[in-house]
Parts: C-alpha cells; structure tokens; sequence
C-alpha cells in the first residue's frame, strides 16, 4: 500500500515548525494548512500579497477581495497584512521565508526541480514557483512518484523544463519521504507497506535507506 | 479627453471618456491577480473599441474566460507578458495553438521589472531563472558568489489599475489582496487610469493612509458596481452556537 494524497498532505505537515514563515504552492501543498499539526504555529505566506493568511472564511465573512495565490478565498489572520507583489517577492527572494512546499513533476538527485511546464501538453506557467524555489531557506516538494505507467518522477537529470537547480531539500512522494543527496536520493521513511525493490523500481536514480 | 472639472483636471467621467487615446498596437499593462482587483470597466471599455494588436502585461491576462480574457476572445490581443496562464483556457489555447506570442516571466521577475520601469532603473540581476529557460540570452552574472540573471525593465503606453478609494489628486488605497501589482503598474506607463470604487474629496484621505501617491495617476473616475468575480467559492461551516 502507498500513501493516498492525504496521507502525503499530512506527512508535508510534520515539516512545519513553529515559529516558521511558510508558503504553500498552488493545488496539493495548499491542503497542509488544513493539517497543521496541534502545537504548531506557523505564520502563511501567500505570495499575491497575505502575511498571516488564515483559513477559508465562514459563510457570512466573505470578502471577494480577499484571495490566496490559488484563487480561493480566504482570510487574514490576526496581525496579518496586505501589500503589494514587488514587495511580496522581496520577502521570497530576500530569504525571508523559511519553508516553500511545493508541487512537482520531476526532481532529480541534485535537487533540480521541474513543475511549470510539460511541452506540447501542458504550460501553467511558473507563476511564483520560480523565486520561491531560488528563495525560501528550505523547499519541500509533494508529488507523486511516478506516473501511471511507471514512469519515475525522481529521476537522475530532468528531462521536463527546470523550475530552479540544486534547490529541493526533501521530496514527499506516495511512497516515502526521500532527500536529494547529489548523487543519489535517500529514503528517509517508507509507506507502511512499501517494499525497498519496489522504490528501486520506480525510481530513476540510485536510492539508499536510511 | 473631457476632464469634468477644471480644478481636478484628474478626475473623469467614466471609463469611455478616460480611455481616451488608446489605439492598435500599444503596451498595455494591467493590474489584477486573476479576476482580483481588476480594472473592470477599463477592460470593457477597451473590449468596446476594438483596438487590435495590443501587448497586454499583466500577471494572468484574465481567467476563466473573464476580465482581460474577453480581449483575447475578440483576438484584440497579438502579445502576453504574463507569469501564469493556469485557469485560463483563452490564453493557454491560443498560445498552444500559436496565435499569440506569451512572453512567461517568473511572478517575482514580472513585479520587479515593471517596478523597475517606474523607478527609472535599467534592470537589475535577480537568482530566480538561472539555469532555466528564463535566463536564454540573458546577461549571466556572478555576484559575492552566486549566479544572477540580468533582468531589464517593463514600461507601458496605458496602465489601468483598480483601487478602493482615490481622491481628485488621484492619491489611491486599494483593498486587501486587490493591491497585488496595481501600484506597480500604475509607476510604469506614460498614462495611468485608475477606477475607484469611491471618489472622495480632496483631504479626505490621510496622508499616511495612502498606498500610492497621485504622482502615478494620470486620469480617474468613479465606478461603484464592480463584480469582483469569485473563482473559487471555498468557505467552511460556522461551528453551532458560534457567533459572527
């Protein structure tokens, strides 16, 4: 058994740490603020303009102006506050924020990150995901490990349109918890279920266990 | 171009009257992130025209068919300097299809080239792109140690912007997350139209509560049924015997 996407949702949340300026990526990564583990306060960046974003807001506080990166609406938080983007990617390109979890189509073993684009099929652009890959001390990626037909997500060198080099710390996968290590990736935890050969199988680069 | 009263030679009657000048093939840079804090009835005023062959700059150029994506329907548009094309199935469309030139600029990179536009500056080196597409025939630097890509400055002939509040000066607040790249724009384009949800009088605005000086703004009007679309209804249940 692999882990289902809210299991990987709910691994990415032991990441947080108190104390932390984080911002979530557009789709599955935007589910960790729903999981945020109890005890753990972390401040939410959203890069069109929140600090101290909160959550989706009750029927009756609607306010179509205020929106996350992914369109939704949410809320601002107590002690929270609003400005422009220029000063939005300061914070992210300035090193000011401390975690990035994002999504991912391929990372390879040097910690390379693809997320922005398939050629020929699909282009959302890399919206933010460029300056908070290059920017926030610490970046973590959820994706899944391999597509449906077995083909490796973690892979020795991209073969997908680079997001930024030599960025991603940790990859959240259906199958474990792995860290790019240069050379190969390191599995620091397994889905409860899942074999070694198996990760060998679907994974286009050398793995150890820790 | 009618200013309304000549001692606020700013201030405009509606969106017809202060679009006034705008003509086939100008840069066009826009405010708004998606369908947030748009510059609603600018962008239905320039749909009304039918000016061709316009560069729109703007972080998404409309979503979900709406806002700036209705210039894109009517095949206004010939080029996008945009971040993210996601939700847009007009641009992501056209630009697969080859119809359109999209110039994809990281979201940060996009912000700090029109704010460098504004500012008078020839560009500035920044690390997100390098060893991308993004940075191809891109001056690279290295500075104190790490790679930075030479990015240059975005201007434009219109920039249309959406605030809250202005005054006759064309001083402008804007509203939460309707902010977004309004007051950058608003510095780089040799005429700047704001619509405000609420004109007030000169004075009216604290000194201090102004989020972009009137410097910036060349004409404004008043227009108070903006939609502001939502594209994603994501609320959640007030728990029982809660209050609001």
């Amino acid at each position: 058994m692999s882990w289902s996407r809210d299991d990987m949702v709910a691994r990415a949340a032991q990441e947080l740490q108190s104390g932390q300026v984080v911002n979530l990526g557009i789709g599955m990564p935007t589910l960790v603020a729903n999981v945020v583990p109890d005890g753990v306060q972390v401040v939410l960046h959203s890069e069109n303009g929140i600090l101290a974003m909160g959550p989706f807001p009750f029927e009756d506080e609607i306010d179509s102006q205020v929106i996350n990166a992914g369109k939704q609406l949410v809320t601002i938080a107590a002690g929270g506050s609003v400005f422009d983007s220029a000063m939005s990617f300061a914070m992210i390109r300035g090193g000011h924020i401390d975690l990035a979890i994002l999504g991912g189509l391929q990372v390879s073993v040097g910690g390379d990150l693809a997320n922005w684009a398939v050629p020929g099929k699909m282009v959302t652009g890399m919206g933010g995901a460029m300056d908070l890959a290059v920017g926030a001390k610490r970046v973590v990626v959820i994706q899944t490990h391999a597509s449906k037909d077995g083909i490796s997500k973690l892979v020795d060198k991209l073969s997908l349109p680079t997001t930024a080099l030599s960025c991603v710390k940790r990859v959240i996968t259906d199958l474990g918890v792995f860290d790019p290590l240069g050379d190969h990736f390191r599995c620091e935890e397994r889905a409860l279920g899942v074999t070694q050969d198996e990760i060998r199988q679907l994974t286009g680069a050398p793995v150890i266990f820790a | 171009m009618k200013p309304l009263f000549a001692h606020a030679p700013k201030v405009f009657a509606d969106a017809t009257q202060a679009v006034e000048g705008l003509s086939d093939g100008m840069r066009i840079m826009a405010g708004g992130f998606g369908l947030c804090g748009n510059a609603e009835h600018c962008i239905t005023e320039i749909a009304r025209r039918g000016v061709r062959d316009l560069t729109i700059i703007s972080n998404n150029c409309g979503n979900q068919g709406q806002g700036l994506a209705v210039l894109l329907q009517q095949h206004q548009v010939r080029k996008v300097i945009c971040s993210f094309i996601g939700g847009n199935p007009d641009l992501e469309a056209q630009y697969l299809a080859g119809q359109i030139e999209v110039e994809l600029n990281p979201q940060g990179t996009l912000a700090e080239r029109i704010r460098a536009g504004g500012a008078g500056l020839g560009g500035f080196f920044t690390p997100t792109g390098v060893g991308t597409v993004v940075a191809e025939g891109k001056e690279v630097r290295e500075i104190g140690g790490r790679l930075y890509v030479l990015e240059t400055p975005l201007v434009a002939d219109f920039a249309i912007v959406r605030a809250a509040v202005g005054d006759p000066d064309g001083n402008l607040r804007f509203h939460r997350t309707s902010r977004n790249f309004n007051p950058i724009v608003a510095t780089a384009a040799t005429i700047t139209i704001a619509e405000v949800d609420r004109l007030v009088e000169r004075g009216q605005l604290d000194p201090d509560d102004i989020h972009l000086p009137g410097i910036f703004v060349s004409r404004i009007f008043e227009a108070r049924d903006h939609k502001n679309p939502i594209e994603h209804m994501t609320t959640r249940k007030r728990p029982q015997g809660s209050q609001p």
